[in-house]
């Protein structure tokens, strides 16, 4: 298993029976191969579908029938399509129950930044900004560093995706919580020091009593 | 009223400088046709609003690459280099929007509405310029209605009198564009007779559209 896999395979373990789940691009999107069986979930798709199937075999892509990247899906059974007004209202209107996306950086006080680099690298923030303030819970998966640049920061340095929206972040080295007083480190990856992951997080982490091993 | 007509009858609904709603999501659910009649015509100068920018050389990124959108109005323009290039260049002047405010926003165009309040991009750039509006203790941002000259739109089955069903994703941006422009010109993929759609499934009703171009099946 790979980093991004681990992550992924993390993530899964924080969907519960029945949640209504967006997945963003990238790492995010492979969440949904590590949901295990027992748990019903139901995920959306900004670009107006609810209900992802299994990814298409080969040669039976249905390009009417594509993901928020554009790529072709399938759609389960109880599947549903539906506009791009419907899709936000989802979204804003709090019936997503928890986005799993990428970032940049994130900050202590749950502050996202992941949708534009000025004079570097401007994608847009395509549907990240409804998303993270519309969700009831917003996890944040990605690397802990970026080529050796801190991601977790006291104050984010790029323009803000959204403010005070991140509830959890999950990268390689652990889990941790957004909380009222700052990043607290609920979970630590096998074989690894809170002191080797405060030495590559600029926020300084809160230690939770109850800190367990990342089981995944 | 005869709604169907062909590609040149298209391309003369069009002058340079219009805005145009082109519908589609990462070109899924883009006409591709009426794009292609606009990149071989002389019209330019477009303000397209659209999800994204398509590709460089699908969708809405082809009226781009083509040297013809002066603005875009978009969400996302991250998969089309070219958009990129030409913004930094300073070629073409691109807007981004949210994506849940713009479909808003052109659903406002054509509801009536003076706009909506939205949490979405509040203490973010997007905020610059814009009202704050306090309500029962939540504050918003007030975003205003957008509306367009022409709507390009791509229906799966449009019936001879303009009734459209969409299919699948296709659908994204299309039912709202179709409400919110001055001509509405749908792409249909096939034409059917009045009649020949169940009324339960049709997405956008017959009088939001004008004009119906035959495209591909």
């Amino acid at each position: 298993m790979n980093i991004k896999e681990f992550i992924a395979k993390r993530v899964a373990q924080e969907l519960k029976d029945g949640n209504v789940v967006n997945l963003g691009i990238g790492l995010p999107t492979m969440v949904a191969s590590f949901v295990t069986d027992d748990k019903d979930i139901t995920f959306q798709s900004e670009n107006g579908m609810l209900g992802l199937g299994p990814a298409p075999k080969e040669g039976e892509e249905d390009f009417d029938l594509t993901n928020a990247g554009g790529m072709p899906i399938t759609m389960s059974t109880d599947g549903v399509c539906f506009d791009s007004a419907t899709s936000f209202g989802i979204i804003r209107g709090g019936h997503v129950d928890i986005t799993v996306l990428g970032s940049l950086q994130v900050d202590e006080k749950g502050n996202i930044s992941n949708w534009i680099i000025p004079g570097k690298m401007v994608p847009g923030m395509g549907g990240a900004m409804d998303l993270v303030v519309g969700a009831k819970k917003v996890i944040v998966a990605m690397t802990h560093t970026a080529k050796g640049k801190m991601k977790i920061l006291k104050k984010c340095t790029l323009p803000f995706t959204a403010v005070n929206q991140v509830n959890m972040i999950v990268t390689e080295l652990g889990v941790m919580e957004i909380t009222p007083e700052g990043i607290l480190l609920t979970e630590i990856a096998p074989d690894t020091t809170v002191e080797q992951v405060q030495e590559v997080t600029e926020a300084k982490l809160i230690i939770s009593d109850n800190l367990k091993t990342m089981n995944v | 009223m005869k709604k169907i007509i062909d590609k040149s009858e298209f391309i003369s609904k069009l002058k340079n400088g219009m805005s145009i709603m082109v519908g589609g999501f990462m070109v899924v659910g883009t006409p591709e046709n009426l794009i292609e009649e606009i990149v071989k015509s002389d019209i330019k100068d477009l303000t397209i609003i659209c999800n994204d920018a398509g590709l460089p050389n699908k969708g809405v990124g082809k009226l781009i690459s083509a040297g013809k959108v002066k603005k875009l109005i978009a969400s996302h323009i991250g998969l089309n280099p070219e958009a990129g290039k030409r913004m930094s260049e300073g070629t073409m002047e691109v807007e981004l929007v949210p994506q849940g405010t713009l479909v808003e926003q052109i659903r406002s165009g054509g509801a009536g509405l003076g706009g909506f309040l939205t949490p979405t991009g509040l203490g973010t750039i997007v905020q610059e310029g814009k009202e704050i509006i306090e309500v029962e203790g939540e504050k918003f941002l007030l975003e205003k209605p957008l509306k367009a000259d022409i709507a390009l739109l791509l229906g799966h089955k449009v019936d001879e009198k303009g009734n459209t069903i969409y299919s699948k994703t296709t659908r994204n941006f299309n039912p709202m564009m179709a409400t919110a422009c001055e001509i509405v010109i749908v792409e249909a993929r096939e034409v059917v007779s009045i009649g020949d759609l169940n009324p339960d499934n049709i997405v956008t009703p017959h009088i939001f559209v004008d004009y119906i171009v035959k495209g591909d099946k």
